[in-house]
């Protein structure tokens, strides 16, 4: 590989920790400095944003199955975890979705900042966040993994419990509590892989090597991948772990929500690919039948369950655990095709349903209210609103020309010739009920846009002024709408680049699966 | 001496002895137990006197001469003690006296 | 040109960005710009269209693909010299890597043949007849840039369908119709009618997409390959197996039966009428749900395999187009709204064409599309501009005399409904034909008798409802209000033209018989595929059938005089339906829609998103969360008893229990320190005295 040296050893780190770095300098600025503050964190995920470009423009895509930009130094020598990090082509995706909707994010927040204000500790939480959530993309030492994965629990807590709705403080702590405990089965499952491979190693490609030769029982390996179920499960979040999200998602401020919806979801399913997959290719081949049940029961569950909703933002949260069904069941066929449908299902989920609940927060801004018996007609109020909303929703319910089509199609498609060891008819049973699931996602988005968008404006507000899509709000959502026009377009983007990857882990669980 | 003299003497010595300490133990009156103090020293005075005689060692009454020496010494700053207490409380019942209980 | 028809909906794709950010500020508000594309479209479809028929009649020497990047036509080993029937025509192809998944590389790409260069010159032209009568028709309109956006995206998407080259692409230009479709249907969307009916029109067509979407990845698993040149060829070489095709050709009506409105998923169709007229002109009526029965033909081969088209007399394709013929048309007798008879009648009429294809009549079917789009657009296009003029739809109520005011629309009219009855020589009546005959002679033993009676039937309906809806329209007393005018010239004009159509195009393919061998058959020479991926065994053409053509005559001309006779004349049983009970029965039938919405709508969207939606979510709150919250109140409730009870009790207890203790001790040996004199001299004298023993004792 011929990236550049420097890039090489620090551009990792550096793009991890320079938010971290940010935000300990904005510790040191008094709080009413709310200019400098904003503009502070805007350059530092820029920063970080271009950092991130460049390592990711020194990223040999022709090797994208290779882990590049390794960094493998010892950490902490006594229980030989290591500082290990590296970027394949599965994870450059989400980087890279993580990357663009930081600062996108930050843009959001310039003019409104959610009661109660203090944009310092807001801002700060969110670069916490951002070195958290790289972290846990680049993390090659389970170690290493689990403290980057659980940075990202704090701010979220803080952001829900501080900034969030009526009822923050339940959602925020049963959220924490929620995805705590499967942490916890998380790290007693990674903890039994070290001492169960002998007690060298923390790092996910030497354990992936160790496994195979060290006696482990089928038992043990079954509940080893169990707990990481667990504890990846409940963030993806699958059904029936997912009670926590409606309640995060409705409590928090628009800006967590997005940042929940596009990022913090995926570090669940990424955990299966990177990690449980990886390292226990034959107890996934067992578990696997359960998880597309799961993913099938997930899709159509919370397509019914949005039916039901009468809160909007409540409606996409829902909407999120259906969507994620489809990524989920992508992985348990463990087939070439299903990874790729995955990771590009993440990103596509990511711009769509963040781009989703940033026009939600908009439009609690301006009604006040997201109660969809009271909105209507918003088309006729703010018609570029109106637009943005019914482009974004025909992307979530997958129409083919967007982004959406591309997480959901192929996902399906995979499920028809699952990988080997796995059986044919339940996996076609679920391409079935996935299939079905579509019908149910044009339903519930086309009828939220009718009662939302179209028709008229009720009394309450058919005399009130709603201004449409501000300035800092265009910045930031172009990029997204413009992504998802051009992914589902040229879905090549993304597949070109997790190909590789997806090709060599599945072709490793076709040969240590079956 | 005979020994059945210096028997009778240790004896006479340890009855005055006891009732010294009967007294000092068990009366109420100040001045009583001033008194039996005088009772216990005089008994060791007849004691050191009966193995001085035995032993014909002179130490025995150099020795009880001090003792009478600081007995009267002693009696007398204990007296006018009873004095002070007497008029400071009107009574000189040992019952009374007991301010430095903790 | 054929290398680069590709262009071609590109051009209007081009024009509806223009369109959505440039149109409002334009001198006509954008509307110049849809026509120029479609124009230019359309100019370059009638190119591709004369070049195809060149490379028809003097194919390519030594058979050598002229085409760019790579092609997966898979070209038979030459057979000319033989019968014009087995002589191959290539496709014209072309392909670019789109992205690369799986190991496979999907390509997008062209596949031009003859049912694509049909399509092409079938859509081009009423969509810019369309454009130029929406003008007028929209003029004015709340969302007038808006609505020629959209009919360009919607001429592009659907220009994009016919001439995909894989499946694959050929999903994603169905959808995009179809999101076209729901936009323009509830293009009126404040209220809220419209809105129900173009979320109507895009759920029902979901349903059947999934069949669309199951099909195809079944086809894609099976043959290696989304492309359709591959897909036929594995099909007719028998490297696909029966079952399979069978399999797959199910799920694929089940698209045709949404897209196209047949039969059970009919239902959208006359609820799009909500939309403006052209829209229901050009797309619900000419091109997009033809995209079902063009999705067939294009994979005719997996069909004709799987279901056994050539050989038996029975299948579902004709079975589903069948009960289409009759059951639209038995609808469009109790409609007063002249749309929905319109409707109804696509609707039975697309019957005709998935029947047709059922029995192995491709040519007919396709021919049938062919004139099926002029004559109906031109019905649509009139009953706009009745509607123009008397600014309602309703016929009973609001129309009746106008040929006095309106005689262009009314000839225009009158003309497409005989095309439409398939009155000799006029378009319909050569397609209706071929179809009919085809019944009678293609298929196993038997052949398909059964749907040419149908279809027989169908045709007698068909003449009765039309002349009713003359009868209303055009005759009788005026009903309505004002004084009603004949419409200006954009809307006649394209009006005469597509009736001139109507009358002309039945003209390209005359049977053998009745016409020198240079003059028949134009249609099937020129669109026809020939070649390894189209069926060859078991496949062949209906024969003119002179007894058919005259019988069918009669029965539509029978079909007009009973209807001329109740309508007209008021004779025949009138007010039958309150006399007689059965008669009044199928009559609540008919006007119920067979009770399809109310098993739709009331019973199964409503039980969805109604109990069955808040069931799951009471399922939710209360026994998931419940139980989730129950594990948190239940780890409160243990650290509260911890807390109070061992905590507090028991840990607590023994630090505060040793400290009574040590106070218990204290107490006790206070009273040691009385401050008694005496009890100190006791003390004094008693350790002494032990100590004494001690020493005399022991030392």
């Amino acid at each position: 590989m011929d990236n550049n040296q420097f890039l090489s050893d620090w551009g990792l780190t550096i793009m991890v920790f320079l938010p971290l770095a940010g935000a300990l300098v904005m510790l040191l600025i008094p709080r009413t400095e709310e200019h400098l503050h904003r503009t502070l964190a805007l350059v530092v995920t820029l920063a970080t944003a271009g950092v991130g470009a460049a390592v990711l423009a020194d990223f040999d895509y022709g090797a994208s199955e290779v882990m590049q930009f390794v960094v493998n130094k010892p950490w902490i020598d006594v229980i030989n975890a290591r500082y290990a990090i590296g970027v394949d082509g599965l994870s450059v995706p989400l980087i890279g979705l993580t990357l663009l909707i930081l600062p996108l994010c930050v843009i959001y927040s310039w003019n409104h900042f959610p009661e109660p204000r203090n944009p310092k500790a807001f801002l700060i939480l969110l670069l916490v966040l951002d070195t958290g959530l790289l972290g846990t993309f680049v993390a090659q030492d389970l170690i290493l993994f689990f403290v980057f994965f659980e940075v990202v629990l704090l701010p979220m807590y803080f952001l829900i419990g501080v900034w969030g709705g009526e009822q923050r403080q339940y959602a925020s702590i049963k959220f924490f509590l929620f995805t705590l405990f499967g942490s916890a089965l998380m790290i007693v499952s990674f903890l039994a892989l070290f001492f169960v491979t002998g007690g060298e190693t923390f790092v996910i490609q030497d354990l992936a090597a160790l496994v195979p030769d060290s006696d482990i029982s089928r038992l043990t390996a079954l509940l080893i991948f169990g707990g990481m179920f667990m504890g990846f499960g409940i963030k993806v979040p699958m059904f029936p772990f997912h009670t926590w999200l409606p309640d995060a998602h409705t409590q928090a401020p628009t800006v967590g929500s997005v940042i929940l919806a596009a990022v913090m979801l995926k570090l669940g399913t990424y955990g299966f690919i990177r990690v449980a997959i990886p390292i226990l290719p034959e107890a996934a081949v067992e578990w696997a039948p359960y998880i597309g049940a799961l993913a099938v029961i997930g899709i159509i569950y919370g397509a019914l369950a949005c039916l039901a909703q009468t809160d909007m933002k409540r409606l996409i949260a829902f909407s999120s655990v259906s969507h994620m069904g489809f990524t989920m069941l992508g992985i348990a066929t463990l087939t070439d095709f299903g990874f790729n449908a995955a990771v590009m299902g993440m990103v596509a989920h990511g711009l769509i349903t963040g781009m989703l609940f940033f026009v939600a927060g908009s439009v609690k801004e301006r009604y006040h209210t997201l109660d969809i018996k009271r909105l209507g007609g918003i088309l006729l109020k703010a018609p570029r609103m109106g637009w943005i909303l019914g482009f974004t929703a025909m992307a979530s319910l997958g129409l083919p020309g967007l982004a959406g089509f591309w997480g959901e199609f192929p996902a399906i498609l995979s499920s028809y010739q699952p990988a080997p060891g796995l059986s044919d008819v339940t996996f076609r049973v679920y391409m079935i009920v996935a299939a079905v699931g579509t019908v149910f996602a044009a339903g519930y988005l086309l009828w939220l846009y009718q009662r939302v968008a179209f028709g008229t404006p009720t009394e309450e507000f058919a005399e009130s002024d709603i201004p449409d899509v501000t300035i800092p709000e265009w910045v930031a959502w172009v990029p997204m709408l413009v992504l998802i026009l051009v992914i589902g377009i040229y879905p090549n983007l993304v597949f070109h680049v997790t190909e590789g990857g997806s090709a060599a882990l599945a072709d490793w669980v076709a040969a240590m699966g079956s | 001496m005979e020994d059945l003299l210096v028997n009778q003497f240790l004896l006479l010595g340890a009855i005055l002895f006891c009732i010294g300490v009967y007294g000092v133990i068990a009366r109420k009156n100040t001045v009583l137990v001033l008194m039996s103090i005088e009772l216990i020293l005089n008994a060791v005075n007849i004691n050191l006197l009966t193995f001085g005689a035995l032993m014909g060692d002179v130490a025995g009454s150099v020795f009880a001469l001090f003792i009478i020496a600081v007995a009267a010494a002693e009696v007398g700053v204990g007296l006018a003690m009873v004095l002070i207490i007497y008029r400071n409380r009107s009574s000189v019942d040992l019952d009374d006296i007991d301010s430095m209980r903790g | 040109m054929l290398d680069y028809a590709w262009i071609i909906p590109l051009l209007p794709a081009a024009s509806f960005f223009l369109i959505l950010f440039f149109g409002k500020k334009m001198p006509r508000k954008g509307s110049e710009i849809g026509i120029a594309a479609v124009g230019i479209a359309f100019t370059l479809a009638l190119a591709t269209n004369v070049s195809w028929w060149d490379h028809v009649d003097n194919p390519p020497a030594g058979h050598e693909e002229v085409v760019e990047g790579e092609s997966a036509a898979v070209s038979a080993p030459g057979q000319e010299g033989e019968a014009e029937e087995h002589e191959t025509v290539e496709p014209v192809t072309q392909e670019v890597t789109w992205f690369e998944s799986g190991g496979v590389d999907i390509k997008v790409g062209m596949l031009l043949d003859g049912p694509a260069v049909m399509m092409l010159l079938v859509v081009t032209t009423v969509s810019l007849l369309v454009h130029i009568y929406s003008t007028d028709y929209v003029g004015g309109d709340r969302r007038y840039t808006h609505f020629f956006a959209f009919l360009s995206l919607f001429t592009a998407s659907m220009l994009g369908l016919v001439i995909a080259k894989s499946t694959l692409q050929l999903i994603v230009m169905w959808e995009l119709v179809g999101v076209c479709s729901f936009v323009l249907i509830g293009h009126w969307w404040e209220e809220k009618a419209n809105s129900d009916a173009a979320l109507k029109a895009f759920i029902t067509n979901r349903v059947g997409d999934v069949g669309l979407i199951i099909g195809v990845i079944l086809l894609f698993w099976t043959v290696g390959s989304f492309d359709i040149l591959e897909t036929n060829a594995a099909a007719l070489d028998g490297s696909v197996g029966h079952s399979t095709l069978l399999i797959a050709s199910c799920c694929l009506i089940a698209a045709v039966m949404s897209k196209s409105g047949q039969f059970i998923l009919h239902t959208w169709l006359p609820d799009a009428m909500a939309g403006p007229t052209p829209v229901s002109a050009l797309i619900h009526a000419a091109t997009m749900v033809v995209a079902g029965i063009y999705m067939v033909a294009r994979l005719y081969a997996v069909f004709f395999e799987g279901l056994s088209i050539g050989t038996s007399s029975f299948n579902l394709l004709a079975l589903v187009g069948g009960v289409t013929v009759l059951g639209g048309a038995g609808l469009a007798f109790v409609q007063n709204d002249i749309k929905k008879v319109l409707a109804y009648s696509t609707v039975s009429q697309l019957g005709y064409m998935v029947m047709a294809l059922g029995i192995g009549a491709w040519t007919a079917a396709l021919f049938h599309l062919f004139t099926h789009a002029f004559f109906k657009a031109c019905l649509f296009l009139g009953s706009g501009s009745v509607s123009h003029a008397v600014h309602s739809f309703d016929m009973k109520k609001d129309m009746g005399g106008l040929r006095k005011w309106m005689p262009q629309t009314y000839r225009t009219f009158v003309i497409a409904s005989a095309a439409l009855i398939g009155i000799f020589p006029l378009a319909g009546f050569w397609s209706k034909d071929e179809i009919l005959a085809g019944a009678n002679q293609l298929g196993g033993s038997g052949h398909y008798t059964v749907f040419m009676i149908i279809g027989i039937v169908g045709a007698f309906m068909t003449a009765a409802y039309m002349t009713r809806t003359i009868w209303y329209t055009f005759f009788g007393e005026f009903r309505g209000h004002g004084q009603p005018h004949e419409s200006g010239p954009r809307i006649v004009v394209p009006l005469w033209i597509l009736a001139a159509l109507g009358v002309t195009a039945g003209l390209v393919n005359l049977p053998s018989a009745l016409a020198p061998d240079s003059g028949a058959l134009r249609f099937e020479h020129y669109f026809e595929p020939k070649g390894n991926y189209f069926p060859a065994v078991n496949f062949s053409h209906p024969e003119f059938s002179l007894a058919i053509a005259v019988g069918s005559t009669i029965i539509g001309l029978a079909g007009i005089t009973l209807a001329y006779l109740w309508y007209f004349r008021g004779l025949g049983p009138h007010g039958i339906t309150e006399r007689n009970r059965a008669a009044r029965a199928g009559y609540t039938v008919l006007l119920n829609k067979y009770y399809f919405d109310h098993l739709y709508t009331d019973i199964i969207v409503a039980d969805v998103k109604g109990p069955i939606a808040r069931a799951t979510y009471w399922f939710d709150r209360n026994v998931l969360d419940g139980i989730v919250n129950g594990t948190g109140r239940f780890a409160t409730v243990l650290g509260r008893f911890t807390y109070e009870r061992i905590d507090q009790q028991v840990v607590d207890g023994a630090i505060n229990g040793s400290a009574a203790a040590a106070e218990g001790g204290g107490q006790i040996f206070r009273q040691l320190t009385s401050g008694k004199v005496q009890q100190y001299g006791a003390l004094l004298f008693g350790a002494a005295a032990l100590f004494a023993g001690v020493i005399i004792l022991f030392v």
